[in-house]
C-alpha cells in the first residue's frame, strides 16, 4: 500500500503546524469564529450536537495496521474510547476538544494520515472498491489511480472553493461495490477492444435531497489522460455550477439542467484545450505509485479447502468471506453490526485488535467499507478459523454481511446537528427484530438516513428509511427498490411515514411480502422489481381489523 | 421560558446559561427573557461560548425541558450511549428525550 514520501509528509506536517497556529489564534481571540470556522472545517473539524467532531480521511479506505492502531489510540487518548466508521470509508470521533485537535492531527501525521479533504467545498477523499487488489473480477487494482487522484486533488488551487463538495469514486470491476454511479464523478477502469486500459466517466450522480444516477459521458478515456479529463469535468462545473443556491450547487444539478449532451460537449472542448497544456502527471509517477500496491508475498500452494464442520464458522464463512484471486486465501469482511449494536461504531480495543489481526493474518492491511464494515483483504484459508475465533471473542463475529442486520446508518439526531431524526435507535430495533430471520431473508441492504442529506444512503437501499421532523416529532418514511451496484436504481417512497416503532413493523410487512412471493433464488430486490410497489404498499398500509 | 445554550469554545461541551456563567446541566438553565441576545454576544466575544443560541423550553419544578427534541438530545447526550450521559444515574433518561 502507498507510503508517504518526503513531499507527502512535509505537506501534512506543514498542515499540522498551520492548524496549531490557527487554533492558538482562535483561543487567544485573534480569530473570531466566523474567521476560524472555514479553517477548522478544512481540517475535518466540525462542531456537532455534543462537541467538536473530527473526521479523519482514509484514502480509498485503505489502512495499515500501524494506522489502524493509531486510530484506536486516538479514540482512547482524545475521545471517549470509540470511533465511528462512515459511509465514505472514513472514521469520525465525536467528543473532540478544540485545544487538543492539533495534537491529534500530529499523531495522525506520524502514521501518514490527516483530516484533509473531509469537509468543505473541495474534492473530498476519493473512495474505491474495498476488495481492490484482492479479488479476481477486477481488471486492475484501482487504488493507484485513486491515489493519483488524491495527489492531484489535494490542495488543488483551482478546486479548493468549488460551488459545493465534490465526491469521486474509482472502481475496476463490473461489480460495483463503491456506489460509483452515485458520486459526482464515478470512474470505472475498463479495457477497450484492443486491450488498452482506460477510464469510463460517469458524471453527475449523487444522493441528498435530489438523488440522481450519473450518466456515462465518456465510455473510454485513455488511462494516461484520466487526470486531464477529470480536470475538464471539474472546470466546466466550476465555471457553471450554481453558487447562489446551495441546494442546486452540486454537479448533478448542472448536468441535469444543461443536459448530458451539452455538459459533455463542454467537457470535451475543455479537454481538447487541456491536452495542449500537458497537465497529466508523468507516467513515472503512476509507476512509482503502482509499485507500492504490488501484491504481498502470497504463499503459493496453500490448501484451498476449509473445515466447515463448525456450523457457526461455516455460516460466517458463507456470509462474510469472498473468493480471493490467490488460491489458498480469502477476503474477510468484519461486520461492525452486531445484533442491537450501533452501525459502524467500534471501541478503541476493537480497533486495536483489528489492527493486530491485520498484522498477524492479512499482510498488515485493512480496508474500511462504505457499508461501515472492515475488511481484511488477504487471509490464508488455513488460518481462517483461528482468526474467526478471535473476532468472535471480541464481539466482531457477526455473520450478517449484506443481510438485513448489516444496516448502513448515519449518526442521525443522536450526534449530528443537521439531522431531523435519530437513525441509530431504528437500526438497533430492526437489527433485534430480524436477528432470527436474517438468514431466511438473505441479501437485503437496508439503509437509514436521519435527514434529507442522505449520508445513510437511503436512496440506494433495497429498503431505505428517511427520518424527518414532523412538527417536532420524529417520523420515518419508508422507501423500496434502491440499489447501488451495477444495476443502480433509486428507491421509491411507499407513502405516509411512521413513528419509531411503526417503521419497524412496516419493514417486517415488506419482508413478509417478499418471503411469501419470492421465486427461486430471488433476493428481496429481485422480487420487488418483479412485483412492483403495489403488493408491498398494500401490505404495509393494510388496516388491521379492530 | 427562553434558554441560552451553546458550546464551550475549548472543549466543545454543550453548555447552558445559568444566570452567572455556563453550566453543563440543563437543569441549571435560567429564563433569559429578552436578554439572551446581549448575553450571547458578550459571552461569544469573551470566547466563553461558541455558536450560542436562544431556544424555547419549560421549567417543571427542578427540571428544565427544551422544547425541541434536538435540544433535549443535546442536554442528555446520545440516546444510544446513555453511559456517556450527564444523566447517567437515571435509567429512564432516554425516555425524557421523546
Amino acid at each position: 500500500m502507498y507510503v508517504y514520501d518526503e513531499y507527502d509528509q512535509q505537506m501534512v506536517d506543514a498542515r499540522v503546524a498551520d492548524f496549531r497556529d490557527q487554533v492558538r489564534r482562535r483561543l487567544d481571540g485573534s480569530l473570531a469564529e466566523d474567521q476560524f470556522r472555514p479553517l477548522r472545517l478544512m481540517n475535518g473539524l466540525y462542531l456537532q450536537l455534543h462537541a467538536y467532531m473530527l473526521r479523519v480521511a482514509v484514502p480509498y479506505g485503505t489502512l495499515s495496521s500501524a494506522q489502524m492502531r493509531m486510530l484506536g489510540d486516538i479514540a482512547d487518548k482524545y475521545d471517549r474510547g470509540y470511533g465511528h466508521f462512515t459511509t465514505r470509508q472514513n472514521i469520525q470521533y465525536n467528543w473532540i476538544k478544540l485545544e487538543e485537535a492539533p495534537d491529534i492531527l500530529a499523531d495522525l501525521a506520524s502514521v501518514g494520515m490527516h483530516a484533509i479533504q473531509t469537509s468543505g467545498n473541495c474534492i473530498r477523499n476519493t473512495t474505491s472498491d474495498q476488495y481492490a487488489g484482492a479479488i479476481a473480477d477486477e481488471i486492475v487494482d484501482p487504488r493507484p489511480y485513486a491515489e493519483l487522484i488524491r495527489q492531484w486533488s489535494t490542495f488543488h488551487p483551482e478546486f479548493s472553493y468549488l460551488p459545493r463538495k465534490f465526491k469521486m469514486a474509482v472502481i475496476a470491476s463490473d461489480t460495483d461495490r463503491a456506489a460509483m454511479r452515485l458520486h459526482d464523478i464515478g470512474i470505472q477502469l475498463v479495457r477497450n477492444a484492443a486491450g488498452e486500459l482506460g477510464a469510463a466517466f460517469y458524471v453527475g450522480g449523487g444522493m441528498g435531497r435530489t438523488p440522481m444516477i450519473a450518466p456515462c459521458i465518456n465510455a473510454f478515456v485513455p488511462i494516461d489522460q484520466m487526470i486531464t479529463y477529470s480536470e475538464a469535468c471539474l472546470r466546466v462545473y466550476n465555471r457553471h455550477g450554481r453558487r447562489d443556491n446551495k441546494y442546486k450547487a452540486r454537479i448533478k444539478i448542472l448536468v441535469h439542467e444543461l443536459g448530458k449532451e451539452e455538459y459533455t460537449r463542454q467537457v470535451e472542448a475543455e479537454f481538447a484545450h487541456l491536452l495542449t497544456l500537458n497537465l497529466e502527471p508523468p507516467a513515472a509517477e503512476l509507476e512509482r505509485i503502482k509499485a507500492q500496491f504490488a501484491d504481498p508475498a502470497f504463499v503459493p500452494g496453500l490448501p484451498d479447502t476449509l473445515d466447515l464442520s463448525d456450523p457457526a464458522f461455516a455460516l460466517w464463512v458463507k456470509n462474510n468471506t469472498h473468493t480471493h484471486k490467490q488460491a489458498g486465501y480469502v477476503v474477510v469482511t468484519i461486520s461492525l453490526k452486531p445484533t442491537g449494536g450501533i452501525p459502524g461504531d467500534a471501541s478503541a480495543d476493537q480497533i486495536r485488535l483489528m489492527a493486530d489481526l491485520a498484522a498477524d493474518y492479512s499482510f498488515d492491511e485493512l480496508r474500511v467499507t462504505h457499508a461501515q464494515n472492515i475488511v481484511l483483504p488477504h487471509v490464508r484459508k488455513d488460518q481462517l478459523h483461528a482468526l474467526w475465533q478471535k473476532l468472535a471473542a471480541a464481539g466482531l463475529g457477526a455473520a450478517n454481511l449484506d443481510q438485513i442486520g448489516d444496516i448502513i446508518a448515519c449518526p442521525g439526531l443522536d450526534y449530528c446537528s443537521l439531522a431531523n431524526a435519530r437513525s441509530i435507535p431504528v437500526a438497533q430495533k430492526i437489527s433485534e427484530r430480524f436477528a432470527a430471520k436474517e438468514e431466511e431473508i438473505g441479501e437485503l441492504k437496508l439503509k437509514i438516513s436521519g435527514c434529507i442529506n442522505a449520508c445513510g444512503h437511503h436512496h440506494a437501499g433495497h429498503i431505505g428509511i428517511l427520518g424527518v421532523d414532523r412538527k417536532g416529532v420524529e417520523n420515518y418514511q419508508l422507501l423500496l427498490g434502491g440499489c447501488e451496484g451495477a444495476d443502480t436504481s433509486l428507491a421509491q417512497i411507499t407513502g405516509p411515514g411512521f413513528d419509531e416503532n411503526g417503521i419497524v413493523d412496516a419493514v417486517e410487512r415488506a419482508t413478509d411480502v417478499y418471503l411469501a412471493n419470492r421465486e427461486g433464488g430471488e433476493r428481496f430486490l429481485d422480487t420487488y422489481r418483479r412485483l412492483g410497489m403495489a403488493p408491498f404498499k398494500e401490505a404495509i398500509y393494510r388496516k388491521e381489523p379492530a | 421560558m427562553k434558554i441560552l445554550t451553546g458550546n464551550d469554545l475549548k472543549s466543545g461541551a454543550v453548555t447552558w446559561w445559568d444566570g452567572q456563567g455556563w453550566s453543563l446541566h440543563v437543569e441549571d438553565a435560567v429564563d433569559v427573557g429578552e436578554h439572551g441576545g446581549d448575553i450571547a454576544a458578550r459571552e461569544a466575544a469573551a470566547r466563553r461560548v461558541v455558536s450560542p443560541e436562544i431556544i424555547d423550553g419549560t421549567r417543571d419544578g427542578d427540571s428544565v425541558r427544551p422544547a425541541h427534541i434536538k435540544d433535549r438530545i443535546r442536554a442528555l447526550g446520545p440516546t444510544v450511549r446513555l453511559d456517556l450521559s450527564l444523566k447517567r444515574a437515571d435509567p429512564a433518561a432516554g425516555n425524557w428525550v421523546i
